[in-house]
């Protein structure tokens, strides 16, 4: 798949795919992750700039992917959330640890994971994954 | 602005097609919608083609320009319409759109899609460019996945069980047998569905529609040269909503907005309402999406989706029957034909003559969804005999 070899493609997304930085509407105040370049809301009357999210949240719904598509099949089966973060917005994510841990209500923070591998020698992509938050101090030293 | 009328349709078997490639299903659909019109490719003016990914899935682009030159169309106006899994219904719109503005009489609108050339993995990762590229095809979401997120957040909110959804496909798959054009033509049973391998958890394999090859054609006509024909069946309203292309960017994914705004355009330009409706033809592309779609379409309350179906209302005999000719479930889903055949189907309906297990009895006006990625496109058709 040619677009998952594509350096630039990555690169452009490294602030918000590494680093969880979304962006807020200056005008409105409404928040977007992933970050927008015009405000939805606002549209040419709205002035957005960068924002950081914690990128800490609760599981609205969540599915086991056993059927997984190329570049993930050696992963399956995986837990995919939709996670409702603390900053209002959701976003669509992999859980990590066991998928019998993952259930709907309960919060999640973010971890830095491989995400997957372009062919044997190709790209290795990584990017956020989410573990449930049980309070304690965490995989992330 | 003129009427337009739908005096012909065609469409090839839907079925893994492993001799027959892109340019024969669509020629051969088309010539069955010009024959059953009992008119000459000489007449059409210009042709519209839904088409999602031939790029990937045949490594070929330029298909409108293909379908016109294997039909010997040329060198009339070719145009490809793109909106994942609602391209068919989109070519329609488009082509319902151009002799609405009275630049065109006749308008073949087609729709074709061949996707068994790829293996299981790469038609998955395929179907996904209709999701968002970035942010959930790039973290290992599938289609199914995206509908699984669905089905959880339903069940939750609605207290929707997976027996009712297990019932739609119960309920497509009764209807597709009747139908030669159905690639599987077989009866389940609930607990066939549900001990069926899971494939994104709620939704096992047999929620889910399969990959199919197949092509679908109609031919539209303005007022004025449907006196011609004897039979013609009205298109009284076409609506399109666009929604966010990814799932997680919606407040509720319970509904889908798209829906719920083509529906309003189309039956505001119909002058009609969901009670009106004899059928309908919905986007059964996953079985909870048919629960959804009845709801949004205004045929039963918010939620209550499960229980039409559990009721038994959309059976043929039922309340509103859904799928009567067998849905996307059974008869297959190639993505860009789907949306035209659901057409096709509702023009059959009108006319009469569909195997008698299967035929809408009096049926005067039916209504088709058609529904692009996990609902960033709907198209809303209603059609009607007068």
């Amino acid at each position: 798949m040619p677009h998952t070899s594509s350096v630039p493609l990555f690169w452009r997304l490294k602030k918000s795919k590494y680093m969880m930085i979304g962006s807020k509407c200056q005008t409105c105040g409404s928040v977007f992750f992933p970050p927008r370049v015009i405000c939805a809301k606002c549209r040419s009357r709205g002035k957005v700039a960068d924002h950081q999210f914690t990128g800490r949240g609760v599981i609205e719904s969540f599915t086991i992917i056993r059927a997984a598509p190329e570049g993930f099949e050696n992963a399956a089966p995986y837990a995919v959330a939709l996670i409702r973060l603390d900053e209002g917005t959701s976003i669509s994510g992999q859980v990590v640890g066991s998928i019998e841990d993952v259930a709907a209500g309960k919060r999640v923070r973010p971890v830095f994971r491989r995400i997957t591998q372009d062919g044997d020698d190709g790209l290795i992509h990584y990017g956020i994954k989410w573990e449930i938050d049980d309070g304690s101090a965490g995989t992330e030293a | 602005m003129t009427r337009v009328a739908i005096v012909g349709v065609g469409q090839t078997k839907f079925d893994e097609h492993w001799e027959r490639s892109l340019r024969d299903l669509s020629t051969e659909a088309g010539a069955a919608a010009l024959h059953d019109a009992k008119l000459g490719g000489e007449h059409v003016q210009a042709l519209f083609v839904g088409n999602m990914s031939s790029g990937r899935f045949v490594g070929q682009e330029h298909m409108a320009a293909l379908a016109a030159d294997a039909a010997g169309l040329n060198p009339i106006p070719a145009t490809r319409c793109e909106a994942a899994c609602a391209s068919g219904a989109l070519a329609f719109a488009s082509a319902y759109n151009a002799i609405k503005s009275g630049k065109y009489d006749i308008v073949v609108a087609a729709g074709a899609e061949k996707m068994t050339d790829l293996k299981g993995t790469d038609a998955i990762a395929t179907l996904m460019g209709a999701g968002d590229q970035e942010w959930e095809s790039a973290i290992g979401l599938t289609f199914t996945g995206l509908y699984a997120l669905i089905a959880r957040a339903h069940m939750q909110k609605y207290g929707t069980t997976r027996e009712q959804m297990a019932m739609v496909s119960v309920n497509n798959h009764r209807n597709g047998v009747h139908n030669p054009y159905a690639q599987f033509r077989k009866e389940i049973s609930i607990k066939d569905v549900l001990n069926s391998s899971m494939i994104a958890d709620p939704l096992t394999l047999l929620d889910c529609s399969p990959i199919t090859d197949g092509a679908a054609a109609v031919v539209l006509v303005s007022e004025k040269f449907a006196k011609n024909f004897p039979n013609p069946v009205w298109v009284l309203g076409v609506g399109q909503a666009s929604d966010t292309l990814a799932l997680h960017d919606r407040e509720n994914i319970t509904e889908m907005k798209a829906t719920k705004a083509a529906a309003q355009a189309a039956y505001r330009e119909a002058g009609l309402g969901p009670q009106d409706m004899n059928l309908a033809e919905v986007h059964d592309c996953f079985s909870i999406n048919e629960i959804i779609a009845v709801e949004d379409l205004g045929f039963c309350r918010k939620g209550e989706g499960g229980k039409f179906v559990e009721q038994g209302s959309i059976a043929v005999g039922g309340k509103l029957p859904v799928n009567a000719t067998g849905g996307l479930k059974s008869i297959g889903h190639p993505v860009g034909a789907t949306g035209i055949r659901q057409i096709a189907d509702i023009v059959r309906q009108l006319r009469g003559g569909l195997p008698e297990p299967i035929q809408v009895k009096g049926a005067r006006r039916g209504i088709a969804l058609n529904i692009g990625g996990s609902g960033a496109t709907a198209v809303v058709t209603i059609l009607g005999k007068e």
